[in-house]
């Protein structure tokens, strides 16, 4: 397609136009100062720290909260044209004309992610000081959960790639940190490990994605990108998309870097609330909501990203569906929540602003499903299999009562939260693409299936847990959060009142195009309905109805099988990535052994028998050396004779 | 002057020397051997220096005398303590040095 024929089609991409902080905006800083000041004192005081480091910690997130919504009122108060702030705060190096500098942007977007950020992580912190309260190291953990606050913040707040990238590895290292914060637990590091090495791969797509855009644009600032973008090659603008979106794999846990989120709940569950729920790994959908002035006008890669949203989406839910562990059953339903994020982003303006709805909306209830799940594990001396609950809504009430409204909201019934954001998104990819919207509607009848499932086996059916187990209600730091968020996961849904969140988003990923759907909204929304009722009347037959055995069947299904092993993630990373690495590796050694050192030491060896040969000559007899001397003598009398003669 | 006779003597004295050299084991002997040597060599320069009538030839002898005192100095003091220390002037009983 020539450069012309492209332009007719493609969309036009919002224009950032960034003006200078003032007010209560140049205190901007301080949001990410805040928490990184906590993170430093905490885990630089040491000991020192200990009795108040958890209070000190949750309070810099709180401070944080508070500049990030008076921000948000001062925003609301401006006109849309003005709405995009800039504070430069310093500049890294300059050679020449060419400047690298750290400025923040704020924007409609940013100011969004910085209430999420800072609000659920208050809520967070505020509940981690309960569930913590017995771990010796709760200081330590507070002082990494401050530095993750801070490192996200510097991911949403940064005005260029270069910044973005630097939060970017900064929320891995922090998540790294707390994978692994029980290290002495093997399958704690491990899954530390594993998710700092399967980041990696992710994080090379990032950073080659940085650098194509800075060869292409010649710089890395959002608000000059989107100046040029529309003039730059198309295929160049894919490339970029492809590996913006190779990058959003690996820190979302989309398929093929899914691997490492299910390993990842081997964490405190707060962190899986945090850091594996609502915010890190909904920082590809950020990345790529922020780079819509690629993507808008990329079809191929737009493509490709709504196609890694609907396997994720069916993969998570498929998975989340044989889980017998409660937080792994969560960690498959936040993957196939983010396929439908994914998915939103990849349907393009139209789908941008979804795609950030339905990541606030899901931040709310799975964050607070995630700490229903603490709070049940709390009670339960940190059990973690749900065939050992079962009946634990009288015992546990107020977990109970906000679990239920996250399950409601994840399930889109109305007027949850979730209704409103799901049901966006399966009808504007139904719009776009019906196979896409196929698997969105097939997505969400799983998700009505694994999430009564596991509502059925930890508050509903008989009591299995042991008599040494006496489950109880957590202490109100725990339950405080859970209620706000339960209330949020409620009323989370009125953000798209009266369309507000998309036009409020419009100015920075675009106008969305009027779609046309051959139902009416109503129907789609009752047949959403009618397929998520399916999930659920069938998780009732097959758990519900029954007896939940303490153990796990294990004559089961071939299907069932594979979803337990992950969809065979790991076997298939095992045997197409490590097995041919190790091999090669293997034939490397052989290589370095046999052939190069051979080389050396076969030299070493001749040179070594040679000189053996020679010093024979060295007899110690004097009268030799005489002999050799003459011999030698005449030699060179007889070769002037021959020259001269 | 016909200087072919020289030349021979010059010629018999260094093999006879040479001959010395090889054959003889008693340090003695060789070092006197060595000296014949030199000595045939000297023969051999200021033979040549008569011929060309200018007296280059007679200096190197000279130099050659200053070398072989010097030589007999340090090589006879060598051979001393050797015979010493072993009891032999056999210069195959001094074959210690070697690889």
């Amino acid at each position: 397609m020539s450069n012309q024929a492209l332009a007719l089609f493609s969309e036009t991409v919002p224009v950032i136009s960034p003006v200078a902080a003032d007010g209560v905006f140049s205190l901007l800083w301080l949001v990410i100062a805040l928490p990184a000041l906590g993170a430093a004192v905490l885990l630089i005081g040491g000991k020192a720290t200990d009795k108040w480091g958890h209070l000190l910690g949750t309070a810099t997130v709180a401070g944080s909260f508070a500049i990030s919504l008076a921000a948000f009122i001062g925003l609301l108060g401006r006109g849309a044209e003005d709405r995009s702030i800039e504070q430069s705060l310093w500049t890294w190096f300059e050679a020449g004309s060419y400047q690298v500098s750290f400025s923040l942007l704020y924007d409609q977007l940013s100011a969004l992610f910085l209430l999420l950020i800072t609000g659920v992580g208050s809520l967070i912190h505020i509940y981690s000081i309960g569930y913590m309260s017995h771990d010796a190291r709760r200081r330590r953990f507070f002082g990494y959960l401050n530095l993750f606050v801070a490192a996200m913040l510097v991911l949403v707040l940064s005005g260029d790639y270069l910044g973005v990238f630097m939060g970017w590895e900064g929320v891995g290292l922090a998540s790294y940190l707390l994978i692994g914060f029980w290290q002495h637990k093997d399958s704690a590091a491990m899954a530390a490990k594993k998710a700092f090495v399967v980041n990696r791969v992710g994080d090379i797509g990032m950073a080659l994605g940085a650098s194509l855009i800075f060869a292409t644009f010649g710089t890395t600032s959002f608000a000059a990108i989107s100046k040029l973008s529309e003039q730059a090659d198309p295929s160049t603008l894919t490339a970029i998309g492809l590996l913006l979106l190779l990058a959003a794999c690996g820190k979302s846990a989309q398929f093929p870097l899914q691997s490492w989120l299910l390993d990842a709940m081997e964490g405190p569950t707060p962190v899986s609330a945090l850091i594996h729920a609502a915010t890190m790994v909904t920082a590809g959908v950020y990345l790529i909501v922020r780079s819509n002035f690629i993507f808008s006008l990329t079809e191929d890669a737009r493509t490709a990203v709504m196609v890694i949203g609907c396997i994720t989406l069916l993969m998570g839910a498929v998975i989340g569906c044989a889980k017998d562990d409660i937080k792994k059953g969560l960690a498959g339903s936040t993957m196939s929540q983010i396929g439908y994020m994914i998915l939103a982003a990849g349907l393009g303006p139209v789908g941008y602003a979804l795609a950030i709805f339905h990541l606030l909306t899901h931040g709310f209830f799975k964050a607070n499903m995630f700490l229903g799940a603490g709070s049940v594990m709390h009670g339960m001396n940190d059990d973690v299999n749900m065939r050992h609950y079962g009946a634990l809504r009288k015992a546990m009430p107020v977990t109970f009562l906000t679990f239920a409204m996250g399950y409601l909201a994840i399930l889109g019934v109305p007027p949850f939260s979730g209704f409103f954001s799901k049901d966006k998104i399966i009808e504007s990819a139904f719009a776009t693409n019906p196979v896409a919207g196929m698997a969105a509607l097939i997505g969400a009848g799983v998700t009505g299936f694994y999430m009564t499932r596991m509502m059925l086996m930890t508050y509903f059916t008989a009591k299995r847990w042991e008599d040494d187990v006496h489950p109880h209600e957590s202490p109100k730091s725990m339950t405080m959060p859970l209620v706000i968020l339960a209330a949020l996961s409620i009323l989370g849904g009125v953000m798209i009142w009266g369309n507000w969140i998309v036009d409020w988003l419009a100015p920075v990923v675009g106008e969305p195009h009027e779609h046309h759907l051959a139902v009416s909204p109503i129907v789609m929304s009752a047949i959403i309905l009618a397929v998520v009722a399916v999930g659920v009347f069938t998780a009732w037959v097959l758990v519900g109805k029954r007896e939940v055995p303490r153990e796990a069947p294990t004559k089961v299904s071939a299907f069932t099988k594979a979803a337990r092993a992950d969809l065979y993630g790991d076997a298939f990373n095992e045997s197409f990535v490590i097995a041919p690495t190790m091999g090669t590796v293997k034939a490397l050694t052989v290589l370095d052994e046999h052939v190069v050192d051979g080389a050396i030491e076969g030299a070493a060896d001749s040179f070594r028998l040679s000189s053996g040969a020679l010093r024979g000559l060295q007899t110690g007899y004097v009268r030799s050396y005489a002999l050799s001397l003459l011999g030698g003598a005449a030699l060179v009398v007889i070769a002037l004779l021959v020259v001269t003669l | 002057m016909n200087p072919t006779h020289y030349i021979v003597l010059s010629a018999i004295l260094f093999s006879i020397g040479a001959v010395g050299v090889l054959v003889r084991r008693n340090a003695i002997v060789v070092f006197m051997c060595v000296e014949l040597m030199l000595n045939a060599s000297n023969l051999a320069l200021i033979t040549f220096a008569k011929v060309n009538g200018n007296l280059e030839g007679q200096i190197a002898a000279f130099f050659v005398m200053v070398v072989a005192a010097a030589e007999v100095v340090v090589g006879l003091a060598i051979i001393m303590t050797i015979f010493r220390t072993r009891r032999s002037a056999s210069v195959d009983d001094a074959s210690l040095l070697k690889y």
